[in-house]
């Protein structure tokens, strides 16, 4: 130690390079921290893809399959259904969809890939509420022009029966149309497109 | 100085008692504490109700700590038995049900005294220099405390923790780029899940409280260092006696200690009203929803946060998407939390209390603590409460006009502080406190 007050440079210059290396240190020590908030290997295969079979859908009948503890509705849509989307495309927000909320095979008029087939993630792209069905029937409630659709209860968004947002709703964009594919005719995989999987 | 230096302790009656505390004084800085923050802290001689909520505030704490650990010993931070136990603490455990009645009602009297205790800052002009840091200590411990009080609720495992959680987080989505991975870094999974519970409980029961009672203790320091503001708004410290004590002042302990016991009886005894007959407070501070397990596949139909987040929520919902993205009302709903930091520099009134400002101060707080109330209102409710418009109005939902009515006005309270404290017509402050 020396009596000296005069700052020794080098001595000043080392305890900065320690600091900052100390620094850099306890960044990097947070990243394991960090990183244990990430999905784990179990919950990233509980995201894995699940099969659905439609051989008993009916006409007009809607399923719900859990893909990721999300509800996926899978709808067979009736000649009517199909008619009806296209005298509400003025009324919905991005009536081609041209946000990406669909894979590039779904984005068409009707967001599937087999026009009567429709699958949808059953979640609201307000909050994440899930919507419930408001079939054609239900004019009273949903208003002379219903083509049916879905209403979610909690913030008022409304959908038509290709999951598009009607204008006014509080949700911005339509409904995801999740990655599908067809294993045959009547099983679906979804949560992936690719064959092989 | 050494230890052995410091004058014994005499003066308690008992040569006993004043050796033991003679042993502990040259150890640990016993005296000298006690004197700085309560026999010696000279406070206003002028206190009045509204400085009954900050030791309110603190009791509530110790309750909800003390309620909390106890509920840890039986509850499961685990998807599949988190409802369960719950039901079994209400049900089977000897005392439990009211033990988590004290929790789930200390979480909504935490909020009430907090709000009532900012509400008095913004009175008396609290938050004015040189308490700014007091303020900020106090704002983070607000937000720390919304953290708290969101961990907690998902807790139970109801559909409404489950909903309410799932809403709050994929707030988080809607951040341009990189909202989707962040909320999936939140939650663990692709869903509100297992994952995510045991961590909200982990934040919930070790990582806030210890924030929480770290920033109280910062509250209080700060709040010592600058001594207490009073309802004249002016420093006590401008006119002292020979001793350099405040000749308006007078010593916390024990003169506040027993006026704040007094407040504390009354609390208690609402408390325990509360806690013995409406646990519940009709569906306000445990709504009816969360006594439904969690659903994923299932929303409720009707979401609503508890009524202390119910403001905020008022103010997100009333933004209409932007650019097909609900970031718009997120940010709203941000800034509306983050402003309180900048009231200090906000206010630039000549006087700090609301005694002795005009016209141009009182009507705008009067508007502000309206606004704040009917979205507060608002926010529970349905967007369809109060019907529709006619159609030359685009069919729009009352609800939602007035709440976007009210998210300007709560808005522009802050925005034109600087303008409209600046030209009130403010009275002259007295020299010494007045009652």
């Amino acid at each position: 130690m020396s009596d000296d007050k005069k700052v020794n440079k080098g001595r000043r210059n080392l305890v900065i390079a320690c600091g900052a290396a100390g620094g850099v240190a306890g960044v990097a020590a947070a990243v394991p921290f960090a990183a244990s908030w990430l999905p784990s290997e179990r919950a990233k295969a509980g995201g894995a893809p699940v099969v659905a079979d439609i051989s008993t859908l009916e006409p007009g009948q809607i399923m719900t399959v859990e893909w990721r503890s999300k509800p996926v509705w899978i709808v067979r849509r009736t000649k009517s259904m199909l008619d009806g989307l296209a005298k509400v495309d003025s009324k919905v927000s991005d009536p081609h969809s041209d946000v990406p909320q669909q894979p590039e095979y779904a984005k068409n008029e009707y967001r599937s890939i087999k026009p009567e087939v429709l699958v949808l993630v059953g979640i609201c792209t307000h909050l994440g509420c899930s919507p419930e069905s408001e079939p054609i029937a239900n004019k009273a409630l949903m208003g002379a022009d219903w083509e049916g659709g879905w209403f979610c209860p909690c913030h008022g968004s409304k959908f038509d029966l290709a999951g598009r947002v009607y204008k006014g709703s509080p949700a911005p964009i339509n409904l995801e149309v999740p990655k599908y594919t067809y294993l045959s005719d009547t099983r679906i995989l979804i949560g992936d497109d690719t064959k092989g999987a | 100085m050494a230890a052995a230096e410091k004058p014994p302790v005499s003066g308690t009656g008992s040569v006993a008692l004043d050796g033991a505390l003679t042993w502990v004084d040259q150890r640990f800085p016993l005296i000298s504490t006690w004197k700085a923050h309560l026999s010696e802290y000279y406070a206003p001689k002028n206190f009045n109700f509204w400085y009954y909520f900050g030791s309110l505030a603190m009791l509530v704490l110790a309750i909800q700590i003390v309620t909390g650990i106890f509920l840890t010993m039986n509850y499961k931070p685990d998807a599949n038995l988190a409802f369960g136990s719950v039901e079994y603490i209400m049900r089977e455990v000897p005392g439990g049900w009211i033990i988590r009645y004290m929790h789930s009602t200390g979480a909504s009297a935490f909020f009430i005294c907090v709000y009532l205790h900012m509400f008095r800052s913004l009175l008396y002009g609290s938050h004015r220099r040189p308490r700014e840091l007091l303020w900020i200590f106090g704002v983070l411990i607000y937000l720390s405390l919304m953290g708290e009080a969101f961990f907690g609720y998902l807790l139970p495992w109801g559909q409404m923790s489950y909903w309410g959680a799932q809403v709050i987080i994929n707030l988080f989505s809607a951040i341009p780029f990189v909202g989707p991975d962040i909320s999936l870094w939140i939650r663990g999974d692709y869903v509100i899940s297992d994952a995510t519970l045991n961590r909200f409980f982990a934040l919930h029961v070790i990582a806030l409280p210890l924030v929480l009672l770290g920033l109280v203790m910062a509250h209080l320091l700060a709040l010592h260092e600058v001594g207490s503001n009073n309802p004249d708004g002016i420093e006590i410290k401008k006119h002292k006696d020979a001793n350099g004590i405040p000749l308006d002042g007078i010593p916390f302990h024990p003169y506040y200690t027993v006026k704040d016991i007094f407040g504390v009886v009354v609390f208690l005894i609402v408390f325990a009203i509360i806690v013995f007959f409406a646990p519940e407070m009709g569906g306000y501070f445990l709504e009816a929803n969360n006594f439904i397990p969690a659903n994923p596949l299932q929303t409720p139909p009707h979401i609503a946060p508890v009524w202390y987040f119910t403001p905020y929520y008022s103010i997100l919902r009333s933004v209409p998407p932007l650019f097909n993205s609900q970031f718009p009302g997120v940010v709203a709903m941000g800034a509306s939390v983050m402003i309180l930091f900048a009231l200090p520099w906000l206010d630039r009134g000549a006087v700090k209390s609301i005694r002795y400002r005009g016209r141009y101060f009182k009507v705008p707080l009067t508007a502000f603590v309206i606004v704040f109330l009917v979205l507060g209102y608002l926010g529970t409710e349905p967007t369809t409460v109060w019907g529709q418009f006619g159609p030359w109005l685009g069919n729009v939902d009352r609800a939602t006009v007035v709440a976007r009515i009210c998210s300007v006005i709560y808005f522009l309270f802050f925005i034109l502080m600087p303008w409209y404290t600046k030209v009130d017509k403010t009275k002259p402050e007295p020299e010494r406190v007045t009652h």
